[in-house]
């Protein structure tokens, strides 16, 4: 047996017994000595995962954040040293836990802080500046199709997310009631921003980001919401700094 | 925060860094917190330390800060991920994230540890320990030849804290890191914080150490906090941490070492309970006045 599985696998196991061979400087056993690297890994791991997840550890509360942490580190140990993306197999690992099920927001929250994590360590792109879409002609700029910036993401979910976001986040801000919610992240400038999208929003941008046009995109989004409107999801991705290029 | 800097994207950085080598002055490992200070009030650091591992994403606020920073000082890039010490080689993905950032930030100094991270794909964030034997050495050497010649500079490397010994190990530990460097053509780097806790831990003289340390292939001096604990025999368990003050012992053998070294670049590391910057601008100070030392009787 190799010394390297020797060790990960007594560190992730307290129940093992410690690897044989390891001593102090009198060469007596090493005993607890082998605990420090136990708990560094422990400690440091769970410490990344209460960075990453900061409301999903206000929403469960720091102990039982440890308690998640613990149980989920042995699970799934990072699979890079790159902790900013430490935690990607955090949401399906909720989902599949019964005693969270009455909580079963708790991953997508958990995807929402992924997609915004992601957003924060995106490549730089310079937008589009607003008065080039303003000079164009309503039937030009509805054959338009545009390029996002990298930092863009939407997120569809069951769940008021946004809602849930910001009352974890924002003081005083309003208690989520039920609803299904689609969010959109932009980043103006260096920090993310989460916008709560209104329905047919999220299908319109996905649309969009995959080359139709924005007569096409709109259509699609009309038909399957009537109600429709893209002035205000265009004024959001204008605002956050989102498109990056227009072709026709 | 951090509006009024250049905002080109990282592709757009320094194609040749404007230091090529770290002055034999005081440093600090850089944390996002401090920025604004050391904008405006770094002295005496002339230098500062980032771990490769927080600057490997795609773009924003850390590489933008980062490449303003990078027209400041001198930066030496210390990797906690490379896995030098371990059975497989470097994992060829991470080795190639190392070498976008050395490429794009064109640093100073690269270096990373006598200590292995990684085993069967996963990462333990942790600097474990590795027996010192001649099977052992090769392959050290191998991943070191294929770490140097990937990104195209000498690296060096690192002793670490130890907090017991393998029964199987064959090799003293400076005689192993001189014997790697001879082999591989690394420098070495020399954490007078982790000698002293070895040396509580494992019963000898950190002077010994000191002693026995081709002081000559030294590049970089790291100082540390560590924590106290007891073993099983109630002895005392030092825990390499960076999160306190550096202790006065460490501080004396700061002086030993270079009182025989000359000076160095010396570093000052604060990585966990990060302090506010006039405490770390206190703890560089003092590292600075251990230099002026050195220089002022040679």
């Amino acid at each position: 047996m190799s010394r390297e599985r020797d060790f990960t696998s007594a560190i992730l196991d307290a129940r093992l017994p410690v690897p044989s061979g390891l001593l102090d400087g009198q060469n007596q056993a090493a005993g607890r000595r082998f605990s420090v690297y136990r708990n560094n890994v422990a400690v440091s791991l769970t410490q990344a995962l209460h960075q990453g997840f900061p409301v999903l550890t206000r929403i469960l509360g720091p102990d039982n954040m440890d308690g998640l942490a613990g149980q989920f580190l042995r699970a799934h140990p990072p699979v890079s040293p790159v902790l900013a993306h430490y935690g990607h197999a955090l949401p399906a690992y909720l989902d599949s836990l019964p005693q969270l099920s009455h909580l079963g927001y708790l991953g997508d929250i958990v995807r929402l802080e992924l997609a915004l994590r992601r957003s924060y360590h995106a490549a730089d792109a310079a937008p589009i500046e607003a008065l080039r879409l303003s000079t164009l002609s309503p039937d030009a700029l509805l054959a338009c199709r545009f390029s996002f910036a990298p930092a863009v993401s939407v997120l569809r979910s069951d769940w008021p997310i946004h809602a849930i976001w910001r009352y974890n986040t924002v003081d005083g801000a309003a208690k989520p009631a039920p609803a299904a919610e689609d969010v959109l992240i932009t980043r103006p400038d260096y920090d993310p921003e989460p916008h709560p999208l209104p329905p047919g929003a999220a299908l319109w941008i996905d649309a969009l980001r995959s080359g139709d046009s924005l007569a096409t995109a709109t259509d699609a989004a009309t038909a399957a919401h009537p109600d429709f409107d893209l002035s205000a999801p265009l004024a959001l991705l204008i605002e956050g700094r989102a498109l990056t290029d227009i072709s026709r | 925060m951090f509006d009024s800097i250049d905002r080109s994207a990282p592709s757009g950085g320094p194609s040749k860094g404007p230091f090529s080598a770290l002055p034999n002055a005081a440093g600090v490992g850089y944390k996002p917190q401090h920025f604004q200070s050391l904008l405006d009030d770094a002295a005496p650091v002339k230098w500062l330390e980032i771990h490769a591992e927080n600057y490997m994403g795609d773009g924003g606020r850390p590489l933008a800060q980062l490449r303003h920073l990078a027209q400041r000082f001198p930066i030496s890039v210390h990797g906690v991920g490379l896995s030098i010490g371990g059975e497989a080689a470097p994992d060829p993905d991470h080795l190639a994230r190392l070498k976008h950032l050395i490429d794009w930030l064109q640093p100073a100094r690269f270096s990373e540890h006598l200590a292995w991270s990684t085993h069967d794909s996963h990462f333990f964030n942790d600097l474990l320990p590795l027996p010192y034997t001649d099977q052992s050495l090769g392959r050290i050497c191998d991943h070191i030849d294929q770490v140097q010649s990937t990104l195209g500079c000498q690296m060096l490397l690192e002793n670490p804290s130890s907090y017991l010994a393998f029964a199987e190990s064959t090799w003293e530990e400076p005689a192993f890191l001189h014997e790697i460097a001879r082999r591989t053509g690394c420098g070495l780097l020399l954490d007078v914080n982790n000698v002293f806790v070895s040396a509580t831990n494992l019963d000898y003289r950190p002077q010994d150490y000191i002693d026995a340390y081709p002081l000559d292939l030294v590049g970089e001096i790291h100082l540390g906090g560590h924590d106290e604990d007891e073993d099983d025999h109630g002895k005392p368990l030092l825990i390499d941490s960076h999160g306190a003050e550096v202790v006065d012992p460490v501080w004396a053998l700061l002086d030993y070492t270079l009182a025989r070294s000359g000076a160095k670049p010396v570093l000052v590391e604060w990585d966990t309970d990060v302090p506010e910057w006039p405490l770390l601008q206190a703890e560089a100070i003092r590292a600075a006045a251990a230099l002026d030392r050195v220089r002022e009787t040679a």
